[in-house]
């Protein structure tokens, strides 16, 4: 289980002080699915990094199993937003997998098991050897995925995975999260600017307000699982659940009231 | 087809370094027919392990040197921007002394030895492979940094897995520079006092006005700079395979 709670994040100081987190407060069950979604520039980033250990919170705390984070931990992988800066091009798919998993099992064996395990829940088998940079776009994002699978995490992190890959690719890999969630029962808090997306995956959407963040609200999501790209969002409380989340992000948070601070969210028709 | 544009100038330069030098009477232009007989004479194989030898093992020792304390401090300065600010006065310094100018210094300090030699050769060299290094380390994409910590890399993984690779391609376009630098200091040790290598044969031969024979080492020389740099690009085109397909994609 992950606690935040009052986290707060500045960064620099004096005039040059940037405040891109003001207040942020949640829990992440185990096994459960939670969706961050907020505009543009929301200091999401930020807050993932503080969620996976990188970035030192400037106040509040975040503690996995009760215990408060000091540095990355073991029990939390991440998928970066840009995979073609996040995988080693001087690597196969196969050794960039493998990476992580040397200071967990000694074994060279055990090690490539568990990457051919990673691969074949993406789909990338028979893609071990090549390189990233053969790859597409949206097979990239997988090696990504499979990475953070093979670390084999109690929480998958993901920092708006999908938002560079087509439309088509996109909801692919939507639907490629959920079954890995189905086979291995982890843990995922998925941030997007993309309101379909999180109503789409999530059991639970936390709604964040532009920069300096807080939350706005959560949105429990009820819709019944297995989810599917086109009877699921042809469901009339998908629309409902959809217009809530909207409705929220629209509103002028309360410590800001800029009239077009929210100009940059993601609508999908 | 290629392969006959790539002869042709040097058949044609060679074919009028020839004619014009045939019937040459000047003692300093000796007719090539001259030069090849002393280039046969000396370097195949005469002197091959009296005196090629010991150039070309001093040249890569001290660029193996070089290439190894440059890298080192390269990462220690690209990774502390405190280090790199303590001690980019002397290294700016140091890298400004001409290479030919630390010669005399060197023989007085360190004799005449290969040893006075080899450190002259690896000073000048330094210098190449670390700035490039530097440079190289300072310009790593932070995100890979951030992969790196999230998997909780240790230090020395995130050093053979991720900093140097990252690195590599830069690196080795300063170990290419620092080998061309390399070459011109093995010989400038030479001319100024040694008692075997390329260019104090080629030296010798001029001071005794045997003109063919200091052609002869004139010609090894530029033979030995082609293929030097050839393995070297050997080398750099396994060790970064993956950069050069990944640019030829691009």
């Amino acid at each position: 289980m992950l606690t935040v709670s009052n986290l707060q994040k500045t960064y620099g100081s004096g005039d040059q002080a940037v405040e891109a987190i003001r207040d942020l407060t949640l829990t992440v069950d185990k096994g459960e699915f939670v969706c961050i979604v907020g505009p543009s520039g929301a200091g999401k980033s930020t807050m993932l990094k503080c969620l996976c250990g990188l970035l030192q919170p400037s106040s509040g705390t975040v503690t996995l199993n009760g215990v408060p984070l000091n540095g990355p931990p073991k029990e939390i992988a991440s998928v970066f937003q840009d995979y073609s800066r996040s995988l080693m091009p001087w690597f196969t798919v196969r050794r960039n997998v493998g990476l992580p998993l040397r200071n967990r099992h000694r074994s060279a064996a055990d090690r490539a098991a568990r990457v051919a395990t990673a691969l074949e829940a993406v789909g990338l088998t028979s893609f071990g050897g090549r390189y990233p940079w053969q790859l597409s776009g949206g097979m990239q994002q997988r090696v990504a995925i499979a990475r953070g699978l093979a670390y084999a995490p109690e929480i998958l992190l993901l920092d708006e995975p999908f938002a560079s890959v087509d439309a088509q690719t996109r909801a692919d890999l939507e639907d490629l999260i959920l079954r890995v969630r189905d086979d291995t029962g982890v843990t995922m808090l998925l941030v997007t600017h993309d309101i379909d997306e999180a109503v789409y995956l999530a059991d639970r959407v936390v709604v964040m307000s532009a920069r300096p963040s807080v939350v706005l609200d959560t949105v429990e999501v009820d819709l019944p699982r297995p989810r599917d790209q086109v009877t699921t969002k042809q469901l009339p409380r998908f629309a409902e659940l959809r217009a809530q989340v909207l409705t929220l992000i629209r509103r002028p948070a309360h410590h800001d009231s800029t009239p077009d601070h929210h100009s940059k969210i993601g609508e999908r028709r | 087809m290629r392969i006959y544009l790539r002869l042709l100038l040097p058949v044609l330069l060679v074919v009028g370094w020839w004619t014009t030098s045939a019937g040459s009477t000047s003692p300093f232009y000796p007719p090539l027919r001259d030069v090849l007989a002393a280039f046969g004479e000396s370097w195949l194989f005469a002197r091959l392990g009296s005196d090629l030898v010991p150039s070309v093992t001093r040249l890569l020792v001290g660029l193996l040197i070089a290439t190894l304390v440059g890298i080192v401090i390269g990462v220690a300065l690209g990774r502390s921007r405190l280090l790199a600010r303590a001690l980019n006065p002397v290294v700016q310094f140091c890298r400004s002394i001409p290479g030919t100018a630390l010669v005399p210094v060197s023989v007085v300090l360190f004799g005449i030895g290969d040893g006075s030699k080899i450190l002259v050769i690896a000073f000048v060299c330094l210098f190449p492979v670390l700035l490039s290094t530097l440079d190289a380390v300072r310009g790593i994409d932070p995100e890979l940094e951030d992969v790196a910590r999230s998997y909780r890399l240790t230090r020395a993984q995130r050093l053979a897995f991720v900093l140097l690779p990252a690195a590599a391609p830069q690196i080795f376009a300063g170990i290419r520079t620092a080998l061309g630098i390399a070459f011109i200091m093995m010989v400038v040790t030479e001319l100024y006092v040694a008692s075997n290598g390329v260019g104090f044969v080629t030296l010798s031969a001029r001071n005794s006005f045997d003109v063919p024979q200091m052609w002869a080492g004139t010609v090894l020389l530029g033979l030995l700079g082609v293929t030097l740099s050839a393995l070297f690009l050997v080398l750099q085109r396994r060790v970064l395979r993956w950069h050069i397909r990944m640019t030829e994609r691009n």
